[in-house]
């Protein structure tokens, strides 16, 4: 059935949660810049990562998603000082584990991009839209 | 008061007087050897020897340490037998240190030319120590380091540090060397050793000085470093000599708490360490400078008094001026530190003013930015400066046939030609980066405020609100934000008081509706929370045992919200419904 969605025009829904002072203004820069991102990124902005609850993401792959993103700003270039600190160690231990849920770590991805850093906004959002395609569409074991 | 008679002559003293001040107001020379007025008498040369009689009774006293209590005295300095006590001395002094001047001297003036005794322990030296003890007695009385004692006894007894190594009590003074008779101390300076070096300063530093001559206010100051005073608790001789007693030796650095509304951090900068690039040669060669050294050197109140010279006093034939020394630099730091290329044109002007040197720039890119910098720049190609477009590869001693002037080579690629080039000059100049304050990372810590990658503190918008920080009421200015020159910290610093009032001038502050919030009744005071905070904002109410977040210092981050197991902490405006509800929408579609 994958392969079958795959071929007839399947497109990815990933839902990614964006910082509202370093990735969310880097998509908008990639947006002014004219830059190719990925359509199949659905946004939801935060004030900062640290605000990302682990149980959205779970959340998120249960309401459908096939790929949940995270974006952020550089460690120690956290507007809220530390907030990307406490995110990074949430979301390792929420790897961990993912897999037991039948969800491949694969699909959540937490990336540093900066407000500056439209291309590097692009090309992540490109590059994770490949390799949810290549891993397909999510399907959960209810 | 009492009287005592000195060779026949009257004098009237204050009680405890020593024979030898009352011989010195009764102007009778006593000879000495190890006294000197700066110590407490030793009484160890025993050349000072005079007889006292009281009565009927005769004794040989040393009149250094000998103190006069009742009147009715008689001292003799001059007998026979006292002249026969000092021939003897000097002949035993004479026969140890046959060279050395202080010993020849006193013995020609005590009629003493050749000794008739044999030492054991003969010491040819001119600046033979001769075991006066003054040198330990300064160190132990004036200064109190306590460094230098004697060691052995008998004809084996010497001076030496504990252990007879070098030792860190020893402040390095210099007192024991300035007391020192014969001159058999010696201080030694490294000036080149790695640290001993100040940070700009090109002439000694003594204890006392005034910094600059400009230095407002002109007065003196004393470094706490070099002060034996503030070192050891000895000397003090400042206080003593001070009239109207301005000398405060407990005037320190002290911390004063202030409560304020706002705060301008303007910490400024500090200056690339160029010798972490030992390449230029910068404390290995000789006139290699800093562009901070030499603006002092070109200074008129500065070491040289505004003449640009080596370090042997000669004019230089050729200055080469070396841009981008760690910034630029892959190994050091990327950014460009914005005001060297236009310092050193300056540079390059002042010495055409003022020697006939010729003046190479060597840059990497000419960044003439500012209003006028252009013209400049214009202005010194006409008068003759050579630019060479290339970065220095290395700084070494030029070789010299015999007693040809030593010179340094500036090694580099000369990219608008495509060729290397060996230049020859006398003197080279260093132009190093700015660098944030190296506690830059603790005010950041104090004040919560952001550093960006190159520890400069961020601004909250590098286009529109330059001046500001994400903290409320904390604004940067200068070269603590980024590397600027003098009008740009002026214009941004003046930008920054005008936020500062504007918000001092409404009375009230208008604060982001984006917080959290904590509901108390589901709160279980766990307190995962308390510590999650950057901005320290939540506190635990022991009385109530659950936690509490200050709505003004909240940020609205939500790092708590997320954290909190109980959901008891929602944000303003991102609540978990909120989210959860919007996350379902996009999706759905």
């Amino acid at each position: 059935m994958s392969d079958e969605k795959k071929t007839n025009g399947w497109d990815p829904k990933i839902a990614a949660f964006l910082c509202n002072w370093c990735t969310y203004t880097g998509a908008d820069l990639a947006g002014v810049s004219r830059l190719k991102s990925s359509p199949c990124v659905r946004i939801i902005r935060v004030m900062c990562t640290g605000r990302v609850d682990p149980s959205f993401i779970l959340q998120a792959f249960k309401k459908g998603a096939d790929g949940v993103f995270i974006g952020g700003c550089h460690i120690g270039d956290c507007h809220y000082a530390e907030g990307n600190f406490k995110t990074l160690r949430r979301i390792e231990f929420l790897k961990s584990f993912l897999e037991k849920f039948g969800i491949d770590p694969k699909r959540l991805r937490l990336e540093w991009i900066s407000a500056s850093e439209g291309d590097k906004y692009a090309e992540t959002t490109m590059s994770f839209e490949k390799q949810i395609r290549e891993l397909g569409p999510l399907e959960l074991m209810n | 008061m009492i009287n005592v008679n000195i060779d026949g002559k009257e004098v009237q003293i204050v009680e405890e007087t020593t024979v030898l001040k009352a011989a010195e107001l009764a102007g009778v020379w006593i000879p000495t050897m190890c006294h000197s007025d700066l110590i407490e008498p030793y009484g160890v040369c025993r050349l000072c020897s005079v007889e006292m009689i009281r009565g009927k009774r005769s004794r040989i006293v040393t009149a250094c340490n000998y103190p006069l209590r009742n009147s009715g005295i008689t001292i003799l300095t001059n007998t026979p037998k006292i002249q026969g006590i000092r021939k003897i001395i000097m002949e035993f002094m004479l026969s140890r240190w046959p060279n050395v001047p202080v010993v020849k001297d006193m013995a020609k003036s005590l009629g003493v030319t050749a000794s008739r005794f044999l030492s054991h322990e003969v010491d040819e030296a001119v600046d033979a120590c001769i075991l006066c003890g003054a040198c330990v007695n300064i160190c132990k009385d004036v200064v109190k380091a306590n460094v230098l004692g004697f060691a052995n006894r008998g004809i084996k007894r010497e001076v030496i540090l504990p252990y007879d190594e070098k030792n860190e009590k020893c402040i390095v003074c210099g007192a024991c060397a300035y007391v020192c008779p014969t001159g058999h101390i010696k201080v030694k300076t490294l000036e080149h050793e790695r640290g001993a070096k100040q940070d700009w300063y090109l002439g000694p530093k003594t204890a006392i000085n005034i910094p600059t001559l400009q230095a407002v206010p002109r007065v003196p100051k004393i470094e706490e470093v070099s002060c034996i005073k503030m070192q050891t608790g000895g000397c003090g001789i400042c206080s003593t000599v001070c009239e109207p007693g301005a000398i405060n030796y407990e005037l320190k650095d002290e911390e004063i708490e202030f409560e304020v509304g706002q705060i301008l951090v303007t910490t400024g900068y500090k200056l690339f360490d160029v010798a972490k690039a030992p390449q230029f040669g910068y404390g290995r060669l000789d006139n290699v400078y800093t562009s901070l050294e030499f603006e002092h050197m070109l200074n008129s109140t500065g070491p040289t008094g505004g003449t640009v010279a080596c370090k042997d006093g000669s004019e230089p034939r050729a200055v080469a001026i070396l841009h981008c020394i760690g910034s630029r630099d892959e190994n050091f730091h990327k950014y460009c530190s914005r005001v060297c290329c236009m310092y050193a044109l300056k540079f390059a002007h002042l010495v055409k003013d003022r020697t006939k040197a010729e003046v190479y720039q060597f840059y990497i890119d000419m960044r003439a930015f500012g209003k006028g910098y252009e013209e400049f720049y214009k202005r010194l190609l006409d008068e003759g400066v050579n630019m060479i477009r290339g970065k220095v590869a290395e700084v070494t001693e030029g070789p010299r046939r015999n007693g040809e002037k030593p010179y340094l080579l500036v090694n580099c690629e000369d990219t608008l030609i495509g060729k290397f080039r060996n230049i020859a000059v006398d003197m080279v100049i260093l132009c190093p980066a700015f660098e944030p304050q190296t506690d830059a990372s603790e005010i950041k810590k104090i004040l919560s405020i952001n550093q960006s990658p190159d520890k400069f503190y961020l601004e909250r918008h590098p286009k529109l609100d330059p001046v500001s920080t994400m903290t409320d009421g904390i604004f940067i200015a200068g070269a603590s934000q980024g590397p600027k020159d003098i009008p740009d910290s002026v214009a941004q610093a003046s930008a920054a008081a005008a936020r500062i009032l504007s918000l001092i001038s409404v009375g009230e502050v208008a604060i982001d509706p984006i917080k959290a919030e904590i509901q108390p009744e589901y709160c279980s005071g766990c307190k995962i929370c308390n510590n999650l905070c950057p901005y320290n904002a939540i506190s635990f109410l022991d009385e109530k045992k659950i936690s509490e977040i200050n709505d003004m210092l909240c940020k609205g981050c939500g790092t708590c919200v997320a954290a909190c197991p109980s959901s008891a902490i929602t944000g303003k405006g991102f609540s978990d419904k909120q989210i959860l509800t919007e996350l379902e929408g996009l999706l759905t579609i």
